[in-house]
């Protein structure tokens, strides 16, 4: 099989390349990449006007399979990341049961094996359970393919339990991946803390909960020498901490995620339980600090966090509804709307932080448009617009918070391994 | 001026002027409960529904006496006995009782936002009777009512809310409608008892009672909660009648004629005295009785809104 796309803006952020290419695809890899490829294949695409790019590499992502399949599956999570021009996916591991042992990790294996559409690699959690009492058997799970750890949701309050797990993890080469919250700050809050909180009566939830438990982990990571990636940042001190300890030379990734840069705790005074999620919106300063953040690179990637829950879990009282919102098939479009548009980023700099970095963060070769590599493309009309609905999401759950919006960069092919996953 | 909306889910969401136009409309619907026969005919023929998911004896009686003088049928749910226990959802209840062609849908509730909610989801009317710690209109709009009555304005008057505020529907409420009245508020409250960045509402704040007393035209005392489960350790109840009750002493310091209000049910000896509750200054009975009139004026303002969109 092979597929020759002609005529398009090729991004390759690995090469820092911005430039009218071609790009030859045979079987699963990229055969060549080079101006007016005049060679023979199966198809062709006619990538006139559009940009040609690296496959999304989205680490962080809720498949809700094996347990949630009334939320989502690994079939209709992938088949939203295609449509999303998303290529390879990080599955948190707060399934049911949890992605904790060898065998958990077999038999997400084998769903993955025969469902999924993308590539989908396995995040297994720090501790059994995520009930923060005992470590996972790390070693082990980084044998049987797991390529992070996280106790995304919690993080792992006992700090003694967290420095052996970045020990055990350093020891097995192993990335782990923070989900920073102070629960004993953050109690029962359901939106940031802040004047809105006061206004619509609603328990808050403050910034130092996210901040402080990330000068903690990153302190504990420094300490064994640990690599150490802090999830779905959201408010300003996180921004000024991360930096700091870049800049002494901690071992340290980041991840923001699209709400995070384009929607601010105004969007809640409605109540809509789909601007409900952990971290909740911030204020103005705090997107405007995200925003700085991944341009100056402070923020190494954007991460969808991808929360599928059903419409009965969203539709009652907000303090009851569940946190989280989907985003696989808005990522891409937000990024392009809030970075490309504004001119905060460049293409290059957004498949940065879309594709390249956390194919780097998580190890893998992917990301990158060279010869030889793995083909996952997406090629997009960067400059069409699109509106949100409900009805067009292709997700099993519809809890998008951008319902509505409307979106830059419409998704025309998506191509993974070889194969094309996703067509308009 | 004219009403056009078919909700009242918060003073927050008024203009001053709606404020005014219920204001103005209760007064002329406070003379039928001086009549021998306490009864006009407005909403003859129309359903008011009550449904309570918190316990409240003051706020659902004062609503069915208002909807009952003004000739519509109330039917009360009380949510411990209704399917709301075998967990049917609220907008499931809600659009139940729509079908039931019931026009007015009253709603106490614990979750703040719940009202909004409910409104959002049915085309008849919404009237919140108190959400969470969100707001609860009508206490507040009484409160307002009984102010101008006895004090014949709003504007200028120094009035402070005293208490709770961080949990208070009833401060919130009171807060919105004051401010856009023109009167200067001040809260006053233990410090963690104030809710975070609450001056931008445009009031002022105080930790101190007798500071607060010294200037004020009416004070405003809200429910202590202490049974309250908050996390957050609780000023203990003799210290806070110490620091913030409202004694017979204090009051002696403040202005003559200063207004005592206070939403109820009171509890007596932990945030004012007997004394203050049951004295010269305290118009907490007139506050119930202008309740009806306030009620039957909203109730009246959100049937005509929806009977005008046709």
């Amino acid at each position: 099989m092979s597929i020759l796309i002609k005529n398009g803006r090729l991004i390759d952020p690995a090469n820092k390349m911005d430039a009218a290419m071609d790009v030859l695809v045979k079987d699963s890899k990229i055969s060549r990449v080079a101006k007016d490829i005049k060679a023979q294949a199966d198809s062709i695409i006619d990538a006139r006007g559009k940009i040609i790019a690296p496959g999304i590499v989205d680490m962080h992502v809720h498949l809700r399979q094996p347990g949630r399949e009334d939320k989502e599956t690994v079939a209709t999570a992938t088949a939203a990341a295609a449509k999303g021009g998303v290529t390879t996916v990080l599955a948190m591991p707060n399934t049911s049961p949890t992605i904790d042992c060898a065998e958990s990790i077999e038999l997400l294996k084998g769903i993955i094996n025969k469902d999924a559409k993308v590539n989908v690699l396995t995040c297994a959690s720090i501790t059994k359970g995520r009930l923060g009492k005992e470590l996972s058997a790390i070693a082990e799970l980084r044998q049987n393919g797991a390529y992070a750890l996280s106790d995304d949701g919690c993080s792992v309050e006992n700090e003694n339990l967290m420095l052996q797990a970045l020990q055990e993890a350093a020891k097995a080469r192993i990335l782990t991946i923070c989900h920073c919250e102070d629960k004993k700050l953050s109690g029962k809050g359901v939106i940031n803390l802040g004047f809105n909180s006061t206004r619509l009566g609603l328990r808050g939830i403050s910034n130092e909960s996210e901040y402080k438990r990330i000068a903690r982990d990153i302190d504990l990571a420094e300490r064994c020498s640990a690599a150490v990636h802090i999830a779905h940042i959201s408010c300003q001190e996180s921004v000024e901490i991360i930096s700091r300890a870049k800049k002494k030379g901690v071992k340290l990734t980041c991840e923001t995620a699209p709400h995070y840069f384009s929607l601010t705790e105004d969007a809640l005074l409605e109540y809509d339980t789909n601007m409900k999620m952990n971290p909740p919106l911030r204020n103005a300063k705090d997107l405007a600090a995200i925003k700085q953040g991944l341009r100056c690179g402070v923020i190494d990637a954007i991460a969808s966090d991808h929360a599928p829950h059903t419409e009965n879990e969203k539709d009652i009282e907000f303090e009851r509804a569940e946190f989280g919102v989907v985003g696989l098939e808005t990522e891409l479009a937000v990024s392009i709307t809030q970075l490309i548009d504004t001119k905060l980023l460049d293409w290059i700099q957004l498949f940065e932080k879309l594709s390249l970095n956390p194919s780097r963060i998580l190890g893998i070769e992917r990301g990158s448009l060279q010869e030889g590599m793995f083909a996952d493309i997406v090629v997009i009309s960067g400059e069409e617009e699109w509106q949100v609905k409900k009805s067009e999401l292709v997700s099993k759950s519809k809890n998008s918070a951008f319902l509505g919006h409307t979106l830059k960069g419409v998704v025309d092919y998506t191509i993974c391994n070889g194969k094309v996953v996703y067509k308009r | 001026m004219s009403w056009t909306k078919k909700d009242l889910l918060g003073l927050e969401y008024l203009t001053q002027g709606e404020i005014e136009l219920i204001l103005e409309t209760a007064e002329s619907f406070k003379e039928v409960s001086t009549r021998e026969i306490k009864k006009v005919p407005a909403l003859r023929g129309k359903t008011a529904v009550n449904l309570f998911y918190e316990p409240s004896t003051r706020t659902r009686v004062s609503f069915e006496v208002a909807a009952k003088r003004l000739s519509a049928d109330v039917i009360n749910i009380a949510t411990e006995t209704s399917s709301v226990r075998k967990g049917e959802t609220l907008i499931d209840t809600g659009k139940n009782i729509q079908a039931l062609k019931a026009d007015i849908i009253i709603m106490r509730h614990n979750c703040s936002g719940a009202a909004n909610m409910l409104a959002r989801a049915l085309d008849i009317s919404v009237i919140n009777a108190g959400d969470g710690w969100h707001e609860h209109p009508t206490q507040a709009l009484l409160d307002i009512f009984t102010l101008k009555e006895k004090l014949g304005k709003i504007k200028g008057l120094n009035v402070a809310i005293v208490g709770d505020i961080a949990h208070s529907r009833v401060a919130r409420s009171n807060i919105w409608g004051l401010v856009k009245l023109g009167a200067n508020v001040t809260v006053c409250a233990p410090e963690m008892l104030l809710p975070t960045e609450i001056e931008r509402t445009g009031v002022k704040t105080s930790s101190n009672i007798d500071e607060v007393l010294k200037n004020a035209d009416a004070i405003n005392v809200l429910r202590m909660q202490f049974e309250r489960d908050e996390g957050a350790a609780f000023p203990e109840q003799l210290d806070y009648y110490k620091r913030f009750g409202i004694t017979e002493e204090r009051l002696a310091k403040a202005k003559k004629n200063i207004l005592v209000m206070h939403p109820g049910p009171i509890n007596r000896g932990i945030e004012m005295s007997s004394g203050v509750a049951d004295g010269k200054n305290s118009v907490i009975l007139e506050q119930v009785t202008n309740g009806i009139a306030v009620r039957m004026a909203v109730l009246f303002l959100v049937s005509q809104a929806r009977e005008d969109k046709g």
